[in-house]
């Protein structure tokens, strides 16, 4: 009953962090822009599904080595030397810290 | 009672729909819906989609070969799902998964080969195209803890296959006249980052674009001995090439008269070059970056699309003149675009507006638009008897 109580606890927390990041990062019709940019344009390099292609896979477990700021600084500034474009251009700090917690998180494929 | 009815109808049409075509196939092509891992057959002169078949996997960046009868299509997933369809009955023959991630394939000179070049495990595999049945498998040069990734794989005279490795440079020729056993010759000096790569249509010429620095690698197949060379390679030096967003494809050399066209890496021209003696003949200046360069099958017109994010627009340039004559706004997503076999026709994919438009190249007007969910490639059944493609 207890371990019940706090997990709801937890739970509910939890829900108010999400909503508290959502509201700091793009707004929800931009945010599904920037999730159909992510399939369909770095799809091209990294697999629609993110399982890799010319780029390397942008799952979870493949992102796990790196830290939020490490993914985000290659989002925006790319990888010079390597195929990897800076997206600063279409995409602001924010947003691509929100798709960096995203992709971090899974995103649904 | 009617709906009873209705229900036993829908099925009939269901059941009509499983029966074979019997007609020929020479006006027939397929069409890839890359989100939905379906394939269209479409008829090109009767601007009919005939069939979608479903259950083709991860088909970003997917692929057609065809058998050399142009009734079965080998479809290369993103998946390393190989899936022989026969576009007459409109069913999948058989499906394969042969690797964890493929970029593309070919199909060889006798037709009885199939080969897919694989990022992972990084290598290429060869598959009869009857059965689909494993044939060889070539492993690429290890590089870091995994192999390195193949690209460009083109099929050349002599039943051989081309093809380079992107992460250490390298071109390799894979002989299969005697299928069990292979035979590589392999160049290591290919130059870094072959991203793609293409043969001439006459199989003789082998080129690959570099993504790691100027110029481009060119390997003459009838004198495969006196190794790769690099061809334009004062091109873009010095000059600030701006960020790739999607990788130029060479795929269908566009070439009209003694001239050849070709996408610029990380630049917003189309670069021109003289096939004699493979010198720069100039520059076209266009809407961004290109992606594909196709040549209307009598050299006269040139189509191009391009990058992300310019991607909503077609260019089409005179051969000769070298000017662009007309700027078509398709819409976001433009992807792809095939000439129907003389080359009265394109077809061009608009992935955003999930459809397919159909121009008259004469005209440059739009005469047709076809529904098709979120379209990529297209590939018409004449490729099966063109070198290369
Ligand atoms: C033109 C091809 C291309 C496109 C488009 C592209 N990438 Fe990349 N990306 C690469 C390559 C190649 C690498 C590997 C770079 C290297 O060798 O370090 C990479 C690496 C990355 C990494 C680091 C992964 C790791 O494990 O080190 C992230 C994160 C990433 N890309 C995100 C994105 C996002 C998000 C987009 C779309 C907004 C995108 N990429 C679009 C080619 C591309």
């Amino acid at each position: 009953m207890n371990l019940f109580r706090l997990t709801m606890l937890a739970a509910f927390a939890l829900g108010i962090s999400a909503v508290a990041s959502a509201n700091a990062g793009p707004g929800s019709q931009r945010q599904a822009e920037i999730l159909y940019l992510l399939r369909h344009d770095c799809g091209s390099c990294h697999g629609m599904r993110l399982e890799g292609g010319l780029g390397p896979p942008l799952t979870p477990p493949a992102l796990s080595r790196l830290s939020n700021e490490q993914i985000v600084a290659t989002i925006l500034h790319g990888r010079p030397g390597t195929p990897m474009p800076p997206w600063r251009p279409f995409l602001t700090p924010e947003e691509a810290r929100w798709l960096a917690g995203k992709l971090r998180q899974g995103v649904a494929r | 009672m009617k709906r009873l009815l209705l229900i036993l109808l829908l099925s009939l049409q269901t059941l009509a729909q499983a029966e074979c075509l019997t007609r020929g196939t020479g006006d027939m092509g397929v069409i890839i819906e890359r989100a939905s891992g379906s394939v269209l057959i479409i008829d090109t002169t009767a601007h009919q989609v005939l069939s979608r078949i479903e259950g083709l996997g991860d088909l970003s960046h997917a692929s057609v070969v065809y058998s050399r009868d142009e009734r079965y299509a080998y479809v290369f997933g993103r998946d390393g799902g190989l899936t022989k369809v026969d576009i007459l009955c409109g069913k999948i023959i058989k499906r394969i998964l042969q690797g964890g991630n493929s970029i593309g394939g070919a199909i060889s000179q006798d037709g009885k080969l199939v080969a897919v070049s694989n990022y992972k495990p990084g290598g290429v595999k060869v598959f009869s195209s009857d059965d689909l049945s494993l044939v060889a498998d070539i492993p690429a040069t290890p590089f870091k803890d995994k192999r390195s990734k193949t690209v460009g794989l083109v099929d050349a005279p002599d039943q051989r296959f081309v093809f380079a490795l992107y992460d250490t440079g390298e071109t390799w020729i894979l002989d299969m006249t005697d299928p069990a056993k292979p035979a590589l010759t392999k160049f290591t000096d290919t130059g870094r980052l072959p991203y793609d790569g293409l043969i001439t249509p006459d199989g003789r010429y082998y080129i690959n674009g570099l993504f790691g620095e100027d110029g481009l690698a060119l390997l003459d197949l009838w004198h495969p001995e006196k190794g790769m060379r690099r061809i334009l390679d004062h091109y873009g030096r010095g000059e600030q090439q701006l960020p790739v967003y999607k990788m130029p494809h060479l795929e269908g050399w566009a070439i009209a008269g003694n001239r050849a066209f070709l996408p610029a890496v990380g630049h917003h021209e189309v670069l021109v070059m003289n096939m004699g003696d493979w010198k720069e003949a100039g520059r076209i200046p266009v809407h961004g970056q290109p992606v594909f360069v196709m040549a209307r099958p009598d050299g006269r017109q040139l189509w191009v699309n391009f990058a992300f994010p310019d991607n909503d627009t077609v260019q089409v340039i005179d051969s000769e003149t070298l000017k662009i004559i007309k700027t078509l706004k398709t819409g976001k997503g433009t992807l792809h675009m095939e000439f129907t076999p003389r080359g009265e026709e394109v077809w061009i994919s608009v992935r955003d507006k999930d459809e397919i438009q159909i121009y008259d190249t004469r005209t440059l007007e739009l005469k047709q638009r076809l529904k098709a969910r979120k379209p990529s490639g297209i590939f018409f059944t004449d490729r099966a008897h063109k070198t290369g493609l």
